[in-house]
């Protein structure tokens, strides 16, 4: 039997760079086929040439046996292939029914007036086969992050989609939503949808996989059964060579108290006491919405306290706004880069120098040589990959976007930093370097604070690991009596 | 992975002025009077008004914002510019103080402008669509609906005067809009109103005070507006309660002509200049040809369309 889809020697390139040569790809019925290799590596490329974004300079494509014409994302909803992106395409100010059956709404009889009772029932149907239930009214931007993905997939199912590309579908997710999601691909595949599966948490692919597939720099370089090999095997394809150590730590010199907070509050967080000491690597770990965001925002000023006290260095401060935190020496890299991160229209330099213009001022003006000469020493120190430090960041790949924006915060020479998921979405080579670079901070004296949804790397990397649920610190667990189940315990704990 | 692509290795004002040199050259060979010094200053001239507000326009547009009190504005400082110019003060002092007056009526209007969109997060075009017809109606109460005549002699310079040949509004023009590129260019400020265009909360987070930059673009703005304001009262030799009606469509037209992105966080200066050059030169061309000014206003609405839609095409192809 024919496979369900066959790519081969697809190739594209953009203007300096060879995206794709040469790939093959095939997926049959039922299965689930794992699409990873690092940022840049060409995943996102070859899942747009499939759903018609981007056009193929050559190669073929076969759909169930038959030569398939690709030439605009409509070719492809036609020929059963459906996206779930990363950044969901979907109206918030519409309901759920509106959304999933946007552009093919059902009609009264002979007339151009929109049936929505049919609708309802439609939206019900696609929803129910995934064994959800929510309320088909509810406009879609008031549904977690998980509903409106069960909302994108259940948009899917209502046009009968043979093949399901997901891109990083478990990133805003929770654990147990993560589970809800695993159970909806595996009746997908029952029902003999193909799915193709990105996804940067390798545990994951294990999980749900049948295949893995492995890109690297735009060509294929490995493809074979989940079961025939393991992680640490996956790991060297996708890189390329052996990394010695998934997670390197510090040496921990604990010296001074840098960083106390004392009562700490707000709407999200309550009476939080914790002290950070120079030279450490300190956790924060805790569910989706314990509130760890929410605290590291308050020490940087960004949203408004409500009680408690903040010292640095010994000495209290009282940072009312971010300006004020990062003129204290305090930094933030906010999760969600590219929305709270970066200017995306800005260039490489433009971002890196944007939270300490000042130093790059002769007079009143913006100094080019001084701009230049610290984005491009830094540049050279993260290794991001770009022709120069004038390029557009919005032209990066996911690894090299965080990159710059760890670079800003390098040229601030704060003395606190804190990462809120610094890894998140990006490959292994990437993640190993950040650690590298967390931890050489901390070896020169910074005090630094990583919060993350992944637990192995916060145990890899953290001196110690403090767990917060639903806006309280339940716990502090000391880097030899880390476990997952210590931090899980805590996690799980309502104080109230 | 859609990255790496080297874009912009044109400047974005490329296209804009390729389309403005095709539009001298075609308007030299079909009038002989075009291409002279005269008629090119007399242009200048003709174009200082709309260009020096869209300059500070230009810095409100590439926050996201815009500012539609600029018109009003224009008219209420030329009236209480010319009202103090009528106070029985010494010659020169009258003379700085009525346009200081004028000034900071801008800078107080737009200062309040952006308060009110800072403080109380209220749309730009709401504030500026109230703060529009608030100047306006003030220009009426304060005049009773009369023009302010009967200027001591002398104001008329600022407006009608000619240093070695160049008129005064067409070297004020050109100061603000080198001052204007500088600003944009080479200051953190400028840099900030891009971030701020850009993405507000990214640049919070960076910790820009946003709600400064903000109150400062309509600051800059608004002073601009009543800059013009006082040009004009001086070429007209009198503060008109309904002068500079539907400016702002004009000044906006020239920015966007200029590529500048209505979203925010894209254009430049020089991208400004040449759009409201462009648009003053086709006024002038076709006045030059005798086209009947009816049929002028719809040449320029399509020219404005075809300019702005020239410019989609050339940044969206992949």
């Amino acid at each position: 039997m024919a496979p369900l889809l066959e790519m081969r020697g697809i190739t594209k390139s953009y203007p300096g760079v060879l995206a794709l040569s040469g790939v093959d790809f095939t997926l049959q019925a039922g299965e689930v086929n794992c699409l990873v290799g690092e940022n840049g590596a060409g995943k996102s490329t070859l899942i747009k040439v499939l759903s018609g974004a981007v056009m193929k300079e050559g190669g073929t494509i076969s759909v169930g046996g038959e030569d398939a014409r690709l030439g605009s994302p409509a070719d492809a909803q036609h020929l059963g292939i459906g996206v779930i992106y990363q950044d969901f395409k979907l109206v918030p100010a519409l309901s759920v029914a509106e959304n999933i059956l946007l552009g093919c709404e059902p009609v009264r009889r002979r007339t151009p007036i929109i049936d929505r009772n049919a609708m309802r029932e439609k939206a019900s149907a696609a929803l129910g086969q995934l064994g959800e239930v929510i309320n088909t009214g509810t406009p879609v931007g008031q549904l977690s992050v998980a509903q409106q993905q069960m909302v994108e997939i259940a948009k899917a199912l209502s046009r009968s989609v043979r093949i399901l590309a997901m891109d990083e579908p478990t990133a805003p997710l929770t654990e147990r939503e993560t589970q809800a999601l695993f159970r909806v691909i595996r009746s997908l595949k029952e029902r003999g949808v193909g799915i193709i599966y990105i996804s940067h948490r390798l545990e994951e692919i294990f999980e749900v996989g049948d295949r893995v597939t492995v890109l690297r720099d735009g060509t294929l370089v490995h493809t074979c059964g989940i079961r025939e090999i393991d992680r640490r095997g996956l790991i060297r394809k996708m890189v390329g060579r052996e990394l010695e150590n998934e997670y390197p730590r510090a040496a921990l010199e604990r010296g001074k108290e840098i960083l106390r907070i004392e009562n700490l509050s707000s709407d999200r967080v309550s009476n939080v006491n914790l002290t950070l000491y120079r030279g450490e690597v300190l956790g924060l770990a805790g569910l989706v919405g314990a509130g760890r965001s929410e605290l590291a925002r308050l020490v940087f000023g960004a949203d408004r306290r409500t009680g408690g006290r903040i010292f640095l260095d010994g000495r209290e401060i009282a940072p009312e706004s971010p300006h004020q935190a990062i003129r204290e020496g305090i930094g933030l890299l906010t999760e969600d880069r590219n929305r709270y991160g970066l200017i995306m229209q800005m260039s490489i330099r433009e971002n890196i120098s944007l939270a300490n213009l000042r130093a790059m001022l002769t007079g009143p003006f913006i100094d080019p040589r001084k701009e230049e000469t610290a984005a491009k020493q830094l540049t050279d120190d993260l290794r991001i990959k770009a022709p120069g430090t004038g390029v557009i960041v919005e032209t990066l790949s996911g690894g090299n976007r965080q990159k710059v924006v760890l670079a800003r915060w390098l040229n601030t020479k704060a003395r606190v930093l804190i990462f809120d998921e610094p890894t998140a979405g990006i490959d292994v080579g990437v993640k190993y370097e950040i650690y590298t670079l967390i931890n050489r901070l901390a070896e020169q004296g910074v005090g630094v604070i990583v919060i993350s949804s992944d637990l192995p790397e916060l145990l890899g990397i953290c001196h110690r690991v403090a767990v917060m649920c639903e806006g309280h610190l339940t716990g502090v667990v000391e880097g030899a009596e880390a476990t997952q189940e210590t931090v899980m315990t805590y996690a799980h704990r309502d104080r109230r | 992975m859609s990255s790496h692509r080297i874009t912009r290795n044109l400047p974005r004002e490329f296209g804009i002025g390729i389309a403005f040199i095709l539009e001298f050259i075609l308007f030299s060979l079909l009038s002989p009077y075009f291409f002279t010094p005269d008629n090119l200053l007399n242009v200048s001239l003709q174009a200082s008004i709309t260009a020096i507000i869209a300059a500070g326009m230009t810095f409100v547009i590439l926050t996201g914002g815009i500012d539609l009190s600029v018109g009003s504005l224009l008219a209420f400082a030329g009236i209480v510019a010319t009202t103090v110019l009528k106070t029985s003060l010494p010659p020169v002092t009258g003379f700085i103080l009525a346009i200081l007056a004028g000034l900071a009526v801008g800078s107080l209007s737009g200062a309040f402008a952006g308060f009110c969109i800072t403080r109380f997060n209220i749309a730009p075009f709401i504030v500026t669509l109230a703060t529009m017809t608030i100047w306006r109606g003030a220009a009426f109460v304060w005049t009773d609906g009369r023009p302010v005549w009967e200027l001591p002699a002398g104001f008329a310079f600022l407006g009608t005067g000619r240093l070695l040949a160049v008129p005064v509004p067409t070297i004020i023009m050109v100061l603000t809009f080198v001052a204007s590129h500088i600003i944009l260019t080479r200051t953190r400020f400028g840099r900030y109103v891009y971030a701020v265009g850009g993405n507000i909360e990214a640049a919070r987070l960076a910790g820009i005070r946003t709600w400064r930059v903000l109150v400062n673009v309509y600051v800059l703005s608004a002073t601009l507006a009543a800059l013009s304001g006082i040009l004009l009262a001086s070429r007209m030799n009198s503060g008109q309660p309904n002068a500079g009606v539907s400016y702002e469509l004009d000044v906006i037209a020239a920015v966007v002509v200029g590529g500048t992105s209505l979203s925010g966080g894209a254009g430049s200066i020089v991208g400004t200049f040449i759009g409201a050059m462009l648009i003053a030169v086709l006024r002038n061309g076709l006045n030059l040809l005798n086209v009947n000014s009816y049929v002028q206003q719809v040449i320029v609405g399509v020219v404005i369309l075809l300019a702005v839609m020239l410019d989609q095409i050339r940044r969206h192809r992949r």
